[in-house]
Parts: C-alpha cells; sequence; structure tokens
C-alpha cells in the first residue's frame, strides 16, 4: 500500500505489526530501493518505508510506479543477508539500575534474567530517536515490562534498556523511560568517524554479559 | 578598532572554522545562530533528522543573491541578534522575516546585498513579524562538515551553536564583491509572508483515523503557534481534532511538514529537525511551498489555515516557485 507523505515523500505499507518476518522484508525493500535513482533515502521502520525522494525530478506517479515495479521483484523467499553483531555489556549495579527492580517485577532472579536477555539474537528493526538507537526484538515474553511510570530525564551512553517487547541501547546522554539493564562500552553514535554507526537496520545483535568494561566498572 | 587588528593576526583559540581565510568574528550574540545548509541526507535511517533551514526559500534567496554556490553554508538566526565585525572587505545578503540590518548609521532592509568593510560593524536586529533570519556571505561560509553537510543538528551534537569571540571563515567569491553590493530581491519571486497564512497540505497516511468532524475542524478552524517553538516542531494551538481511531500507530518515518495529532488534539508540525519517525497519527503534511510561510509565523500573534490539495498539484507549485 503507497500513500504520499507530502510532496517528497511516499510512505510503503508492508503490514501492520512488530514482526521479525515482516521485519526482514521491510529491509529486503529498502534495500531494493536504493537502486532507483530518482530516491534521495529511505527510511525502514517496523512494517513501513519511507521513501524521500526529489519533486523537482520525479512526480509522485512516477515514482509510485518505480516502487510497484520493485514491490514486484520482492517475493517470500527474498534474503537479505544481515550483518551479525556481538555488544558486550556489563548488567546490573550501577551499569545496570533496573535489573534487580526489574527481575523482582518479572518475578525472575537478576541472573535468569541476564540469561534471557542475553541468549537471544535480536533484529535491528529501525533505528531513531535519538541519532544511532536501534530499536530490537523481539524479547523473550518472560521479559515484557511496560515502560517506566517516570522517564529519566538523563540516561547514560550505553545504557541497554528493555521496554514492551523491545531492547535498545541509547547511543548518546538522552532523558528515557525504558528499564536500564546494564552497560556497554561500545560507542554507538561518533558525528566525526567515517562510519558514524555502530549498527544499521537490519542487522541481528546478541549481548555478550562481561566482568567489568574499559570504564573498570 | 586597534584591538580588531590584533585580532586578525592572531585568531582566537575559542573557535577558528575550516581553512580558508577569515572574514568575520561574532562579537555579540543573543538566541541561537547556528550554520545550515540545504540539510544532511543519507542519515534519515539512522535516526539523523534532515536539519537544514527552517525557511528554505529565504536560504536560497540568500546564496543566489549573493552567486554562492547553492549548498553554501549560512547562518540561521532566530529570537535574537547578532553582531558582526568585518575583518575583511566583504558582501552580505540577509533574508527572512522580522529582523533588519544596521550599520552604524544606516539600516538595509532584508532580501538585499549591502558591502561591508574590513574594520566595519554589523547588526542584524530582531523586529516583528517572523522568526529566522538568513545570513549569507560572498563566497559562502566554510564551516565544518559532518555526515556530509554542514547543517547544525544541536540536540545530537552535530556542530554548534555560534557564540560570541567566534572567528568565521569564507571561501573567495568568484564574482567580483562590488557586482555582488546593493542587489534586490525580485518583487515579482517573493514568497508571500503574512500573519494570516493559508498553508497547502497533503491529507497524510493516517488521514482516516480521524472523524468527518474531526477533519472539519481541522481545514475550518484557525490555529496559532505555540510560543514554546523551536527547530523540532512547531505546536499549534485550536480546537482540538477528534479521532476516530483511538490505538497506538506503531511508529513509522516521517518528514518536515508532518502534522501529528497526539492524544490531545493539538497538532504538531514537524519542522527541520524533525524525528526521523514518529508513533502519532498524521493528518496532512505542509507542502515544501508553504513551508516558510509556516516556518516565520509569529507565536500567538499568527492566524493559520489550512487547505487540503492533491500531490500533483502541489508539486507543480512547488516547479513555478523554483522555476521563477
Amino acid at each position: 500500500m503507497l500513500k504520499p507523505l507530502g510532496d517528497s515523500a511516499i510512505l510503503i505499507q508492508l503490514g501492520d505489526a512488530i514482526d521479525p518476518i515482516l521485519n526482514q522484508r521491510v529491509h529486503a525493500l529498502s534495500a531494493l530501493l536504493q537502486s532507483i535513482p530518482a530516491v534521495i533515502e529511505t527510511v525502514p521502520a517496523y512494517c513501513t518505508i519511507l521513501v524521500h525522494y526529489d519533486p523537482l525530478t520525479t512526480t509522485y506517479n512516477q515514482i509510485k510506479n518505480l516502487i510497484e515495479e520493485k514491490i514486484s521483484l520482492l517475493d517470500e523467499s527474498t534474503h537479505r543477508p544481515s550483518r551479525r553483531l556481538e555488544i558486550p555489556v556489563l548488567y546490573g549495579n550501577a551499569s545496570g539500575p533496573d535489573l534487580e527492580p526489574a527481575a523482582t517485577t518479572l518475578a525472575l532472579s537478576p541472573s535468569e534474567l541476564v540469561r534471557l536477555h542475553s541468549e537471544r539474537e535480536y533484529t535491528v528493526y529501525m533505528m531513531g530517536f535519538t541519532p544511532g538507537f536501534p530499536y530490537m526484538g523481539i524479547l523473550d515474553e518472560r521479559l515484557t515490562l511496560p515502560r517506566l511510570s517516570t522517564p529519566r530525564t538523563r540516561v547514560p551512553a550505553g545504557s541497554v534498556a528493555i521496554a514492551g517487547s523491545q531492547t535498545g541501547i541509547y547511543p548518546v546522554d538522552s532523558p528515557g523511560g525504558w528499564h536500564i539493564l546494564g552497560h556497554t562500552p561500545l560507542k554507538l553514535f561518533d558525528p566525526l568517524s567515517e562510519n558514524p554507526f555502530l549498527f544499521a537496520p537490519g542487522d541481528m545483535v546478541k549481548f555478550i554479559p562481561i566482568e567489568k568494561d574499559d570504564d573498570g566498572r | 578598532m586597534d584591538d580588531r587588528r590584533l585580532t586578525i593576526e592572531t585568531p582566537p583559540s575559542s573557535m577558528v572554522y575550516g581553512s580558508s581565510s577569515m572574514v568575520v568574528e561574532v562579537t555579540d550574540l543573543t538566541g541561537i545562530a547556528t550554520f545550515q545548509d540545504s540539510g544532511r541526507r543519507g542519515w534519515n535511517k539512522f535516526g539523523v533528522p534532515t536539519s537544514g533551514a527552517m525557511d528554505w526559500f529565504a536560504y536560497q534567496a540568500a546564496n543566489s543573491l549573493l552567486n554562492n554556490p547553492p549548498n553554501s553554508a549560512v547562518i540561521e538566526l532566530g529570537l535574537g541578534e547578532v553582531t558582526f565585525h568585518s575583518l575583511r572587505n566583504t558582501v552580505l545578503a540577509v533574508t527572512g522575516a522580522g529582523y533588519e540590518v544596521e550599520n552604524y548609521i544606516w539600516t538595509f532592509p532584508l532580501w538585499t546585498t549591502f558591502y561591508v568593510r574590513a574594520g566595519w560593524t554589523v547588526r542584524v536586529k530582531k523586529t516583528n513579524g517572523g522568526n529566522w533570519a538568513y545570513i549569507a556571505i560572498a563566497g559562502g561560509f566554510d564551516s565544518p562538515i559532518l555526515m556530509n553537510s554542514r547543517s547544525t543538528y544541536l540536540r545530537g551534537g552535530i556542530g554548534s551553536a555560534l557564540k560570541a569571540g567566534d572567528v568565521l571563515q569564507a571561501f573567495t567569491p568568484t564574482t567580483d564583491l562590488l557586482k555582488l553590493a546593493a542587489r534586490d530581491f525580485p518583487v515579482d519571486k517573493f514568497m508571500p509572508y503574512s500573519q494570516t497564512p493559508t498553508l497547502e497540505v497533503i491529507p497524510a497516511p493516517q488521514a482516516d483515523w480521524f472523524t468527518p468532524g474531526g477533519i472539519r475542524t481541522f481545514y475550518e478552524s484557525e490555529y496559532t503557534l505555540s510560543p514554546s517553538f523551536d527547530r523540532m516542531g512547531y505546536r499549534l494551538q485550536g480546537s482540538p481534532i477528534e479521532k476516530a481511531i483511538t490505538k497506538e500507530l506503531i511508529s513509522e518515518g516521517m518528514t518536515m511538514g508532518s502534522i501529528q495529532i497526539p492524544a490531545d488534539g493539538q497538532p504538531i508540525v514537524m519542522m527541520a529537525d524533525s524525528p526521523t519517525a514518529g508513533g502519532y497519527p498524521k493528518i496532512a503534511n505542509v507542502t515544501r511551498a508553504s513551508l516558510p510561510l509556516l516556518a516565520q509565523c509569529e507565536a500567538v500573534v499568527s492566524k493559520i489555515r489550512f487547505r487540503e490539495v492533491v500531490v500533483d498539484e502541489a508539486q507543480e507549485t512547488l516547479k513555478k516557485i523554483v522555476a521563477r
């Protein structure tokens, strides 16, 4: 389903759910769209892709037709090789102030929570909120929690957190309402670097519990 | 004046931009002044806003008045005043709305270019009737390029706001300065800035999430701009818009001009530093042709109305404005 979002973007809706299989189709189609010269950039999300184009060189109907051609090439077997990333995480204590309260709420031990969080491989469904923030899922059902009732005004960069059926990492210091389980020493965003982002939408991610990070925590 | 000459020989350690020649020093600044260009493209999928000028028309005009390359960096000034001390002869162009330019005894209107001699002081002052001024310099400012753009995104730590003491660099202009001075922007090309604009909008993907009454409210009533507006978004105040569907939207991409309707029914129009995606239903999207009019609306004072257009019509209108 294609609809205009203003005169310079078109929204592709492939479904209406947060679902790993549907999201893989989103990333596969987003990759196919890069070969259309009129496309300025795409924003793959959970079940949609927003395509930005230049209205001075391409009309809405032209871009719509070009996108429909690509959609017809996208069959159920379309597979895009994903990057696999391992992310070291120091769980609990000062690095993960919400680990113990979250475990209590979920009727799990902290170590059981860490095991459930780190044994799965997650998909980066989309990125946003702040530059480089990966929305990842899907969490084990036993880890589902609502957001904090009062968001923190400052969550430190590198905080690994969960909310609802998702997990994420704060790339820069920012306000935040997710439950902070731990901290990664990796830098997710560096505007001065040639490759400013650690993650890309569609990546596969696994957390590796560590005992100590570079800060000696 | 002698103090200033010392500044020329020994640049302040605070911040020196780029590698080309120093041209002006910021001596006084209130409000927010940032470098902006036509925007940072290609990083939306990582969550980086497009940024760029709030008023693309005034931005382009400032550069075109000086024969600058189309993507040159300019200074965007909002909510305050800036004073420059010139370190060499140059020509400035200032466009936008709600400002005037002073040089000791003369006052220059916006949308003109003026010669500035080394040693002169130029002040861009806030008046009524707009929000953003665009200050372009002959040759274009040489500010740092981050992720392929000279646009500043303060919340993301991409670039920084200008401050008093900054010495700014510019490229050498290719046109003779005397030929660039004293130009006026052609009246027949002007953008019809207004305190009572009717903004053209295209219905957005969730337009059918609203009741017929809610849609009528949106197109038939008047909205004002909340005083707490910024580069990220313009919160509007007026009759609340009624929803028919109240489920949560799964976050999806959005763009400058997207009009989100949160739970309180008051529209929020996303602007240059818009988050790349959002989870509120969008009723409509302001056209590019109408965005400059919205950008320059004055908080509380301006009366804003919306008119529905189809996408083909919006694109034709945009082409006409750009071709003028």
